[in-house]
């Protein structure tokens, strides 16, 4: 067997890295987010240089200064962010750096070429198709067709399913195996455990830019690799007790909304939230998520429907009519909505807080009685910072949204929106922002959560709701919803058993 | 009014057009490169001074045409050096280019001829077929030749990658720096070009601000015709009409419209080019934006 062997040690992100990749098989790098994968993937393709340590291919010390000496080298990557042009054919894209020696393109030919190759490994894409009326799963088969047109043996996904429905992650899945049976080798980048259990053979485990372990995936649990990748024992299920709904606090029905472009962004809505209830809403990024979270926050005003808060109409309120009426909103952005990041902690604890008499008076900030509602905030929340006058930008993600939280918490609303609320977080912090939410509904509030992680959505939610193209296209009891079936109508499919076994 | 539809307007919207259209291909090419171009009036401003310049220092208009296309490239370098490797802000750089330009033809006339305001007179480039400018008949040539150059070789292909999104043409090897400079200094000899067309091919001297605005006209040009050549060589024709038909309406005696309205027209039609009002415009989607520097 030819080895493949990495070694990165030295670097501040990448401190001692080892990786030894087997020709053929499917290797997951397995790291929470900033454990230094990235980064390692970079050194690996020539964007950065390693300062010590070296790069084995095939036995043979190598040294790429750019990404062209890594495709050379039989390497090739598949982005997180496509690195595709939307405006070029599929075929432009693929062909794109690679043209070949005439300086005259041949179009037709490329094209060809395009679709055989496609063909060969089973990658439906028609070649002359623009990338930009592509779906999400389309442009990353268009990249590894790329990778394979550049001649690669090495393919590189870097966290290749956050943008698919459960099942476009199932036909990546059955893509990489038939890979793998012509030969070709993948490094399957990722930090969700269950992607580890389902596809990859043998798994490295990095934390905090050092190699912990690699484990034969058959041989190993998820728990213990939860453990590898945190470094600490962690609840890999969130600890609930059955939920006890109580009255429906929020109403909205016949929701609709036009987008920029005219098309309909959400259509026919309807939505409850009750107290005491966790409601989860999943779907694919980009089908009406964000139009149903700005109506439900006052942010936006749909074009027809009712909306009620406590069986009072507040559809012609602002935002900060629905922040009196009960609604606490926890952004999906954290950095553009939920704080200003050059402002002090305790100026952050103030936005939105400003109409409350504690906080302001007679048109005065009460700046002292702040400070010492943030220090208060900040222990209770566990929010890491020297003191409330830090500026909030130099908090780490965790903690920004940690104190987000504790000011809308704060509040004591009757109703919170979360969405994406772990967005880019550390397995610890999930943990807490997770137990929060299951706090603040067992305290009789109503909480609606959103996020594009299905298994997040599975954990914590006492009814699931999926929005697939603007509309509520299915709702189950938290505890007797399938996964599968979840997915399909995700994808907008019917929610037929002859498909979901198929 | 029978006779003002003529050969000899029609003659007169190529000659008007001729600038626009030459302007319009480096826009093109700049833009599709991915770097902002308002310069362009800058670029065949030096361009149409040193076209007389290099005349009267030659003697031969043919060089003259050449140094001043040189020097309109050099201005194009500048620029080049200021949004691509400087990675300044390039309109920022191109309102620099262009205040440049203005200042120092002023200062250079002063210098080189002793007075204030316009060059002597020098040789012109000669006319083919009678009345017809040779630059007019090369402005007809390039215009293919930049569509061929864009959407039939390679070399092209890379350029668009470049202007639609440089990280995406980075990661496949292309080098979007070299992309960038090549097209940029190709605007400015493609603007030079259509300067030397004002000073020595239409007239045969160097007046201060000659230009008047061709260059955001050819920038119009450029938006109006969706980015591509054929697109805005029509839009500098249509253009080109508009300011022919100004001109030729204010020597026809009792024309029905106010010579003062219709010199308003380009203006006004670029208005409605820029504002999309026409179309909705589309330009390269990576316009503007820096490459990433590893």
């Amino acid at each position: 067997m030819r080895d493949v062997v990495k070694r990165f040690p030295g670097v501040i992100a990448n401190d001692g890295v080892n990786l030894a990749v087997r020709t053929g098989e499917i290797h997951a790098l397995l790291g929470e987010n900033g454990a230094g994968k990235s980064t390692l993937m970079n050194l690996l393709f020539g964007l950065y240089n390693p300062d010590e340590g070296e790069i084995l291919i095939n036995g043979k010390s190598v040294h790429f200064h750019n990404t062209r000496q890594a495709v050379e080298a039989g390497l090739g990557m598949v982005h997180q962010h496509f690195m595709l042009i939307p405006r070029f054919t599929v075929a432009e894209n693929v062909i794109l750096g690679n043209e070949g020696p005439d300086s005259i393109l041949d179009r037709a030919a490329a094209s060809r070429r395009v679709a055989e190759l496609a063909t060969s490994y089973g990658l439906n894409v028609d070649p002359d198709a623009k990338v930009g009326d592509l779906p999400v799963s389309m442009r990353q088969r268009v990249e590894i067709l790329r990778a394979l047109y550049q001649g690669s043996r090495i393919l590189i996904l870097d966290e290749p399913t956050a943008l698919l429905t459960p099942q476009e992650v199932d036909d990546l899945y059955v893509i990489l195996r038939r890979l793998r049976v012509d030969g070709g080798t993948i490094i399957f980048i990722t930090h969700k455990l269950r992607e580890v259990a389902n596809v990859s053979d043998r798994v490295t485990v990095i934390r905090r830019g050092k190699t912990i372990g690699t484990r034969v995936t058959s041989e190993t649990t998820s728990q213990e690799l939860a453990e590898l990748m945190v470094g600490r024992e962690v609840l890999l299920r969130v600890d609930r007790p059955p939920a006890t709904p109580g009255e429906t606090i929020l109403d909205g029905e016949d929701l609709r909304c036009t987008g920029a472009h005219h098309q309909e962004t959400l259509n026919v809505a309807s939505i409850q939230l009750r107290r005491g209830e966790i409601l989860g809403v999943c779907g694919v990024e980009g089908n009406g998520q964000s139009e149903l979270v700005e109506v439900l926050s006052g942010l936006r005003k749909p074009d027809s429907g009712t909306l009620t808060i406590k069986g009072q109409d507040v559809l012609g309120e602002n935002a900060t009519g629905f922040r009196q009426a009960g609604v606490s909103y926890i952004p999906e952005d954290r950095h553009g909505r939920g704080l200003v990041l050059d402002f002090p902690l305790w100026e952050n604890a103030l936005l939105g807080n400003t109409e409350r008499p504690e906080f302001t008076k007679r048109g005065w900030i009460r700046s002292g009685w702040i400070r010492e509602l943030t220090s208060s905030l900040m222990a209770r929340f566990d929010v890491r910072a020297p003191s409330a006058s830090t500026p909030a930008r130099s908090l780490s993600g965790g903690n920004q949204q940690k104190l987000i939280i504790a000011r809308e918490l704060q509040r004591d609303p009757d109703i919170l929106l979360a969405i994406q609320p772990t967005r880019g977080l550390d397995v610890g912090a999930i943990e807490f922002v997770h137990r929060s939410l299951v706090e603040t509904r067992d305290s009789g509030k109503a909480v609606l959560l959103l996020s594009f992680d299905l298994d997040e959505i599975m954990d914590l939610s006492d009814r699931i709701v999926v929005l697939s193209e603007g509309r509520i296209v299915g709702e189950f009891k938290g505890s007797t919803a399938d996964r599968a079936q979840l997915g399909l109508l995700m994808g907008g499919r019917p929610s037929e058993p002859a498909m979901a076994a198929a | 009014m029978s006779d003002f539809f003529t050969v000899a307007l029609l003659t007169a919207i190529l000659r008007s057009a001729t600038p626009l259209v030459l302007a319009a291909m480096g826009g093109i090419l700049s833009e599709r490169s991915g770097v902002i171009n308002i310069a362009l009036e800058g670029m065949m401003l030096t361009g149409a001074f040193f076209a007389v310049a290099g005349t009267h220092w030659t003697g031969s208009p043919w060089l003259g045409a050449a140094i001043g296309v040189g020097a309109a490239s050099v201005a194009a370098m500048i620029h080049a050096f200021w949004c691509i490797t400087l990675r300044g802000n390039q309109i920022v750089a191109g309102t620099a280019i262009n205040l440049i330009a203005a200042g120092l033809t002023a200062f250079l006339i002063q210098l080189i001829w002793d007075r204030a305001g316009a060059t002597d007179s020098v040789e012109q480039l000669p006319d083919l077929f009678g009345t017809v400018n040779v630059l007019v008949f090369a402005a007809l040539v390039i215009v293919p030749l930049v569509h061929f150059y864009l959407f039939r070789t390679k070399q092209g292909l890379h350029t668009m990658a470049s202007g639609e999104s440089p990280q995406a043409a980075e990661s496949v090897g292309i080098d979007v720096t070299r992309n960038r400079y090549l097209a940029v200094v190709a605007s400015g000899a493609l603007a030079g070009m259509g300067g030397a067309y004002l000073s020595i091919g239409n007239l045969s001297y160097f007046t201060l601000d000659m230009t008047a605005g061709r260059g955001f006209i050819a920038l119009a040009a450029v938006i109006f015709g969706g980015w591509t050549p054929f697109g805005a060589a029509g839009a500098a024709l249509l253009f080109g009409a508009a300011q022919a038909i100004q001109i030729e309406a204010q020597a026809t005696s009792g024309f029905p419209i106010s010579a003062d309205l219709l010199v308003a027209l380009p203006y006004l039609l670029t208005l409605i080019a820029v504002t999309g009002l026409i179309r909705k415009s589309n330009g390269p989607a990576g316009l503007g934006q820096h490459a990433n520097a590893h």
